[in-house]
């Protein structure tokens, strides 16, 4: 299921969290409501951690991470790093790593088995990428955006990519990838998927800001709607989904 | 990106892969659409964003009935014409601060018919405006302008006190004809000095010029004092006075007179004064008026010139007039000495043996006189001159001159053409000039008429006192198949006429000149 949340009255969730299908980390806020509203979701399932990294609360651009592993850029302090070390299930390897590409979060999109890269990033970080992360590593760009990290969101059960990517490009990715991608927008036409919502296998967190339309888009290409019934969903599937590979 | 599957061109074997554009859900309707900036279909950002908004709908422009110009505040006035670009012009900057603020561009604007009367003025707007993340929206506005009616300065100036002048200039000649008028007439219309002049009035003896500023006035009388000799006097009454900031509002009056010595005239010198001016005889005769008075002895051939300064000193009055010129009927002429140019005009020493017309058939009188006129005469021609022998003056210097020397009895002035009343092939322009209602003697309209036509024939036989104004071609003037009469009837060749100006012959000119450029081409080509 699709929830709508804000963080301190901003619609950009995708900044301040990170959720994979194994943990969620959440920025420390004035409030607790966004806390509240991910532990309410989450809870039951995988542990939410409050963190700053490297004393900021854009914790979503600055790291990447999937069930597998967390990988951290060189500005995060070495209590943070304890922290999170300390607060992360055993199995999830936590990792620092020199990279002159710190936003992390906006140069890397990852799922369980797949991951897309800035086209600059270091070949160190990418050997580091498929060892901690346990992904398999392809280097692309997103309708002619570097920072695929930003223009792209994507769980082991479908993708969401910037509005402009043109057929040829959706259905390259999509192979690489191997999931279902459409091309939608967030918040009300934001073309920054990756920092209006954050999705994991079973749920997804949206900016306020996203209209029905965008929702359904959202619920539909991550097969987020289980247990409704298939007859709706079949229609909904032909009528808002654009490709299939 | 292009819609559609064409693949981009690459340039010089460049290889540039094929990139359609999918389509994406309108975030609002959910609608299949190309993907834009905004990403809403075009209908949803319409509904969601009017970028009309803030626009003034409605504005008020100033309108002058009297002068049909319209307010540009704070103060000037413009003149336009109804729904004239001058006009729209007017209307687009009463608006566009508004716009600028709002960071709305005009793309275009357009009138909407609405009636006169109505004082309404409608413009239909187009605006473009950027809005969200870039995509440029444009919209059709249509704005009312509501035509207040006031006076502007100076109409209402006008309007208050029509005759409401601050300086005038009193142009005076105390003599009994009005040639010097309408020479000075023609003089203001060529260099345009009493443009500035609220009205113009005759008066006994001379015209009024009336102005609304002192400089004015002064511009006026420094023009006169360059092309006549004048003297000048100042005055000025006080008609208002504002106590606290000590304003004083006066009216000042030039009183201009012009020197009463005219082309033609005779004139008989004081001994003191041909002392003074080198000997020269006593009957002179005054051939050229300008600020400088030039003085011709008919029988030395020699020309002084008196400046005005010099003039009043002795303050002589003109002797006889061209009021009393004679004609003369040349029988005999017998050139004395060669030909001589002074000052641009010509003269030659000749010995004449005339008649008066009036004792041509009857009686032998002849008289043999020297006559600066050789270049011009011949035997059998017609010419004009003062007759001294059966004069009858009253000038104590002309009796002085007779007893001292002996004077010639005649002193020919210019050969005088036949009379034509025919139409001419121009015509001249005249100053609009209030003639006072009352003070009309009965022969006064007819003697006008005859110093004007008189005028008209003196202009074209003297080319040297058409040098300055302006003459115009006549386009009802039809060259006359009688031009058999007498040739030697001097006109005004066709090369110094100036075109009036009408706008019908600016179209065919313009007309003609493309003509003539498009065939140009053709021929490059």
């Amino acid at each position: 299921m699709a929830t709508r949340i804000q963080f301190e009255n901003n619609c950009e969730v995708g900044v301040f969290s990170k959720l994979t299908n194994a943990y969620c980390l959440v920025a420390i806020g004035g409030s607790e409501n966004f806390y509240s509203a991910f532990e309410a979701e989450l809870a039951d399932a995988i542990p939410v951690v409050k963190t700053s990294i490297g004393g900021t609360r854009i914790i979503g651009r600055l790291c990447v991470g999937n069930k597998n592993g967390l990988l951290l850029p060189h500005t995060t302090t070495d209590q943070e790093l304890q922290h999170l070390r300390n607060s992360l299930p055993d199995q999830v390897v936590v990792q620092r790593i020199d990279e002159r590409l710190s936003a992390l979060g906006n140069c890397i999109a990852c799922n369980d088995h797949v991951a897309l890269t800035h086209p600059d990033l270091d070949k160190e970080t990418e050997e580091f990428i498929a060892d901690v992360l346990g992904v398999e590593v392809f280097r692309q760009t997103i309708a002619g955006n570097i920072l695929v990290g930003s223009y792209c969101a994507f769980s082991n059960r479908g993708g969401l990519v910037h509005p402009h990517t043109s057929i040829e490009d959706l259905d390259e990715l999509s192979t690489l990838l191997q999931v279902p991608l459409v091309a939608g927008t967030v918040n009300r036409g934001s073309e920054v998927i990756a920092a209006g919502m954050t999705v994991n296998d079973w749920t997804a967190f949206c900016g306020s800001d996203t209209t029905a339309t965008e929702l359904s888009v959202i619920e539909s290409v991550f097969k987020l709607r289980e247990g409704q019934p298939t007859a709706i969903v079949d229609d909904m599937r032909k009528s808002l989904i654009d490709s299939y590979v | 990106m292009m819609p559609g599957s064409a693949p981009a061109a690459g340039g010089a074997g460049m290889f540039v892969p094929v990139a359609t554009a999918g389509t994406v859900l309108c975030c609002m309707c959910g609608v299949s659409m190309q993907p834009n900036p905004a990403n809403m279909c075009a209908r949803c950002l319409r509904a969601r964003v009017d970028i009309t908004e803030g626009v003034p709908r409605h504005a008020a422009v100033v309108y002058c009935p009297d002068c049909s110009s319209y307010l540009q505040p704070p103060r000037s006035w413009l003149r336009a014409g109804p729904e004239s670009p001058e006009l729209m012009q007017i209307l687009l900057r009463r608006i566009n601060r508004p716009l600028a603020r709002l960071r709305v561009s005009l793309s275009g604007a357009e009138f909407v018919f609405s009636e006169p009367h109505s004082k309404r003025l409608r413009l239909k707007l187009r605006l473009r405006r950027e809005v969200l993340h870039g995509v440029v929206l444009e919209q059709t506005h249509p704005v009312e302008f509501v035509v207040h009616d006031r006076l502007c300065d100076n109409c209402s100036r006008a309007q208050a006190n029509p005759d409401q002048w601050v300086a005038v200039v009193q142009l005076r000649q105390h003599v009994p004809h009005r040639r010097t008028f309408l020479y000075l007439e023609q003089l203001l219309l060529k260099h345009g000095q009493a443009s500035l002049a609220i009205r113009v009035a005759a008066a006994p003896g001379g015209l009024d010029f009336f102005f609304g500023s002192r400089s004015h006035a002064a511009r006026l009388v420094d023009f006169l004092a360059t092309v006549a000799p004048i003297q000048t006097q100042t005055a000025k009454q006080l008609v208002s006075h504002d106590t606290k900031s000590s304003v004083y509002n006066y009216k000042y009056t030039f009183s201009v007179e012009i020197c009463p010595i005219c082309r033609e005239d005779l004139i008989a010198l004081s001994p003191q004064a041909s002392r003074d001016m080198g000997g020269l005889g006593p009957l002179v005769l005054c051939v050229k008026v300008t600020n400088a008075i030039a003085l011709l002895d008919p029988l030395t051939l020699r020309v002084h010139h008196l400046e005005e300064k010099k003039y009043r000193v002795y303050n002589f009055k003109a002797a006889l007039t061209s009021k009393q010129l004679v004609e003369y009927i040349v029988l005999d002429i017998e050139q004395e000495s060669p030909e001589i140019s002074i000052d641009g005009s010509r003269y030659q020493l000749a010995y004449a043996q005339v008649a008066r017309l009036s004792d041509f058939g009857k009686n032998d009188t002849i008289f043999t006189v020297r006559t600066h006129l050789g270049h011009l005469l011949n035997a059998g021609d017609h010419a004009l001159g003062y007759d001294l022998y059966g004069a009858n003056l009253n000038d104590d210097d002309m009796d002085t001159a007779m007893t001292r020397y002996s004077l010639p009895e005649v002193v020919l002035v210019k050969k005088s053409y036949e009379k034509r009343q025919r139409t001419r092939r121009w015509k001249l322009k005249r100053l609009p000039v209030e003639e006072e209602a009352t003070n009309k003697a009965k022969g006064e309209e007819e003697r006008r008429l005859d110093e004007y036509e008189a005028f008209l024939r003196d202009l074209e036989e003297n080319p040297e006192s058409r040098f300055s104004m302006n003459l115009y071609k006549n386009e009802d003037y039809r060259s006359e198949m009688a031009s058999t009469v007498g040739d030697d009837v001097p006109t005004v060749p066709i090369e110094e006429l100036i075109e009036d100006l009408t706008l019908g012959d600016d179209e065919e000119d313009e007309g003609e000149e493309t003509a003539q450029g498009n065939t140009h081409a053709g021929m490059m080509e």
